[in-house]
């Protein structure tokens, strides 16, 4: 025999929803109101939901209790509820957050708490806006370029401090989050001229892996308008990953792009150094 | 409003219906041999299921135990899978898996690294040897986003948030499929020469599970009421460690990693339950004391793996029988402690936040639990099926002509139980195999034409719960019961009389599932979309179900009470559903081939 065979249990019901259903029935309970914005193509105004919450609980839980009990064709979008896919990005209480990592402990319980689409973008229905450009913006980066590989086998020897800060960078979800609060896309609509924090961080990805040999810099510069941010540190304020957006992958590529086109000294000292290699 | 309008018809060579991991590299592989590829997705592209595997992908490289090869690996596979496993997958699997995750390297993908610079790899239940690549604990998140970034420079064609309703034939042969685009709910016609399903699992026919709302079978059932036949839909994988509480949280996975780690189990009174009951086959492999297997997690080549790391079927009734017994934790599961190795590891806070950083960010944020102080409290969930589309092992075609399946809606290379990290490298390899043989299938083979009255009917039986929109019945109502059923009745621990309640209810919810009604527009509505589940969800609990009674014996993620041990007679073939003349499901059983010598060698050798 490979396994023990559990003792008998309570017929009908699966052993662990037994031994839960009794843990349930002891949770705290309480009746909430929600304040959803429901409509269409911009259109639309908040719609009031009472509705009852266990501890525990999340705003896309709640959400979903409202779309089954009382408004089935409520629009959302999501996936995981596990803060891995980056689905449900929304705003809360004006906070662009995800629904399904906001705990409703965290929020004050005397106020409604309301729940908005995500601004930057244009509005679908209800909860969901088209996200679309985000995509596209995405194919316009330069592509992984790998060097040759180190050993003969076809792979490449990488040290782990050399892969940590790209790693950081890598932990993006696409969630979005941070694009629907840079001020430079929310307010100024300057998406033809700017591709935002997320896909400054994905240039940084690409710019700092150890085994790219691709150079951004120049269409970082001219079509996805790195100039443009002016280092409010926001997008890392609402990153649900923590990634240090600014600090770590704007403000070094800025460098680059200085270093690279504006810098008169460096410019003399390469040069410099150039003819003294071509002397000596 | 139910009257279908018009057909926006859009062609393909190859038409790969999900955009996880299997199908991300299914079309990649099908548009390197030159085909138009069309990628349908029901979610936003990078979205899917893959994005919540955590803990690696198995590859035997030996980057850190010089010791392991495909041999071992194909061993450890049919010996977790108790020998039902189709051996050709399984074969290819571990020969092929290394290539495609150093491929992966090329593509971008950054794992974690050795001391001298190659991929680093962990341990994880049932690899002999440290075997899975991986990046800290969201492995799938780097597989998912390097194919998806590498895709997109293929001129992949991307419908995202598009549902396919039904697939079309042209004759016996596959010739395209009906779906529908979330945004407008408009109906989208693919023409297709050939298919490839890659949808992933079934998990929301339970309530307590790890999987996301698209796991809703839909690649199983399609692919059934197409004419292809399934095999081994008995055998679902219950991940011993999913979160339980507080009651929101309950299935969402923590990873075995957390066991790779060094974390252990225990009961209400702080015991290692793990060491009370070790499987025969796996006693030469597994440490007698707590400190060998301490030793294991830590590279020591000389010590045998703590027996937290033993199969997943296994570890899951080990937890399931401490509950029943009495010994469980506050909250109806047991304690999964990786804080003790504070005793061990001078810097244990730092390297548990390096080494497990989305669990330490779960917990903390969602339990209220940090992890690095305290033990979290964990049960079983509904995680994987083995079973799926039966496909040919080389081809990964099924049944139809021109339908191909790969990773988890495919069945073969697990048998009756998974390991973790195979599938991942699953995705991977038979990804790339289905994406090819597509491929060629559509070069080999002519144009298909659309039978028209099929797209008209599936249409109007697509609109019809909006005809009811005054029923006093939802689809949500209709999907709670059959995810209570199927958990109470045909879940971790099974018995007949229980699953025959369970084949009864089935038959009542498709009752309900057809009288239910939506109300609102087609633009962008969840309520209609569940609907639209149902019929895919009732599909694939009946062949469960089905399929589990007939299995009257215990063996891998199926267990039986009524026949609590493994029976030779049920070694040697595999259940098979199918489509009757009359529609309804039939069962067969079909032979194990016998395996070739050079295979067989192997597992002798292994032992």
């Amino acid at each position: 025999m490979s396994s023990p065979m559990p003792t008998a249990g309570a017929k009908g019901q699966d052993a662990f929803t037994a031994a839960q259903a009794a843990q349930d029935a002891s949770a705290k309970h309480a009746t909430r109101s929600f304040k959803i914005w429901r409509g269409e193509a911009g259109k639309g105004d908040f719609v009031e939901y009472k509705q009852d919450v266990v501890e525990g609980m999340v705003v896309l839980d709640a959400v979903h209790e409202i779309a089954a009990t009382q408004a089935n064709d409520l629009a959302v979008r999501w996936n995981c509820k596990a803060g891995k896919c980056g689905s449900c990005s929304a705003e809360i209480n004006g906070m662009p957050k995800l629904m399904c990592m906001t705990r409703l402990s965290d929020l004050d319980a005397d106020k409604p708490v309301t729940i908005e689409p995500m601004r930057a973008f244009p509005h679908m229905r209800d909860l969901v806006t088209d996200v679309s450009w985000n995509f596209e913006v995405k194919k316009k980066i330069q592509k992984f370029t790998p060097r040759p590989p180190d050993a003969p086998d076809g792979t490449w020897r990488m040290q782990q401090t050399d892969v940590d800060r790209v790693q950081e960078f890598r932990k993006c979800i696409e969630c979005f989050l941070c694009q629907d609060v840079c001020h430079v896309l929310r307010d100024h609509h300057k998406h033809e001229e700017f591709i935002g924090p997320r896909f400054l961080v994905y240039a940084a990805a690409l710019e700092m892996h150890p085994l790219d040999t691709a150079d951004r810099v120049p269409e970082l510069r001219k079509e996805h308008g790195i100039g443009l941010c002016n280092i409010t540190k926001c997008c890392t304020k609402v990153c649900p990953e923590h990634i240090t957006i600014t600090d770590n992958a704007i403000i070094p590529l800025k460098e680059r792009v200085v270093d690279e086109f504006f810098d008169p000294i460096g410019k003399l000292v390469k040069i410099y150094s150039r003819r003294k290699k071509a002397n000596g | 409003m139910s009257t279908p309008t018009e057909y926006k018809t859009v062609e393909h060579d190859v038409l790969v219906i999900g955009a996880g991991g299997a199908g991300l590299r299914a079309a990649i592989e099908a548009a390197a041999q030159g085909a138009n590829v069309g990628l349908v997705c029901k979610s936003l592209l990078g979205k899917a299921h893959t994005v919540m595997a955590e803990g690696g992908m198995a590859a035997a490289m030996g980057n850190v135990d010089d010791r392991d090869n495909w041999r071992v690996h194909f061993a450890d596979t049919l010996r977790g899978g108790q020998y039902l496993n189709n051996w050709r997958m399984a074969e290819l699997h571990a020969k092929e898996a290394p290539e495609r995750v150093k491929e992966l390297e090329g593509w971008g993908a950054l794992f974690d690294r050795t001391a001298d610079g190659r991929i680093l790899q962990r341990n994880f239940g049932g690899h002999r040897y440290p075997r899975l690549a991986h990046v800290g604990d969201r492995t799938g998140l780097e597989l998912i986003r390097t194919l998806q970034d590498h895709g997109v420079h293929q001129g992949l064609d991307v419908h995202m948030e598009v549902t396919v309703l039904t697939l079309l034939k042209d004759g016996d042969r596959i010739a395209g499929a009906l779906a529908y685009d979330r945004e407008r709910g408009r109906f989208r016609v693919f023409k297709a020469k050939a298919v490839v399903m890659a949808t992933g699992g079934i998990g929301r026919a339970y309530k307590i599970t790890s999987n996301s709302w698209e796991y809703t079978g839909d690649g199983h059932a399609l692919s059934y009421h197409a004419g292809a036949a399934l095999q081994d839909m008995e055998f679902i994988q219950f991940h011993p460690t999913g979160m339980i509480w507080p009651p929101s949280v309950r299935g969402i996975l923590v990873t075995e990693g957390v066991r790779g780690e060094g974390g252990v189990l225990k009961n209400r009174d702080g015991k290692r339950f793990m060491f009370d009951n070790i499987p025969d086959n796996y006693k030469a492999q597994t440490s007698d004391t707590p400190e060998e297997g301490w030793r294991y997690t830590q590279g020591d080549k000389d010590a045998r793996r703590p027996p937290e790391l033993l199969t997943r079927d296994h570890v899951a009734r080990m937890i399931v029988n401490e509950v029943r017994g009495g010994r469980g934790s506050p909250h109806g599961g047991v304690f999964l402690d990786i804080a003790w190795i504070k005793e061990k590891l001078p810097n244990a806070e730092e390297h548990i936040k390096r080494k497990l950083p989305s669990m330490y960010h779960q917990f903390m944020q969602l339990a209220g639990i940090d992890i690095t102080k305290e033990p979290m409290e964990i049960g079983p969930t509904t995680h994987y099926i083995m079973g799926g589309v039966r496909v040919d092992g080389d081809t990964q075609m099924s049944t139809v002509p021109g339908l191909f399946a790969c990773g988890e809606c495919a069945a073969g290379l697990h048998g009756a139980n998974r390991l973790g990290g195979n599938s991942l490298s699953d995705l991977i390899v038979f990804g790339k195999r289905a994406g090819e043989h597509a491929a060629k299938f559509a070069k080999s083979n002519g144009t298909v034409s659309i039978d028209s009255a099929a797209v008209d009917a599936a249409a109007r039986r697509a609109l019809a719960p909006f005809d009811r929109a005054a029923s006093a019945e939802g689809p949500y109502q209709v999907q709670e019961a059959l995810q209570e059923t199927m958990q109470d009745n045909v879940g971790i621990v099974r018995a007949q009389a229980e699953m025959d309640v369970a084949l009864q209810a089935l038959g009542s919810l498709k009752d309900r599932a057809d009288k239910a009604g939506v109300k609102g527009n087609r633009e962008y509505n969840p309520g209609w979309h569940t609907a639209l589940d149902l019929d895919n969800l009732l599909t694939v609990s009946e062949a469960i179900t089905r399929c589990a009674i007939e299995r009257k014996e215990s063996r891998g993620g199926h267990f039986r009470e009524d026949y609590p041990d493994k029976d030779p007679a049920f070694a040697t073939f595999n259940f098979v559903v199918a489509k009757g003349k009359d529609g309804s499901m039939e069962l067969s059983r079909e032979p194990i081939p016998p395996m070739p010598e050079h295979l067989a060698a192997v597992i002798e050798e292994m032992k």
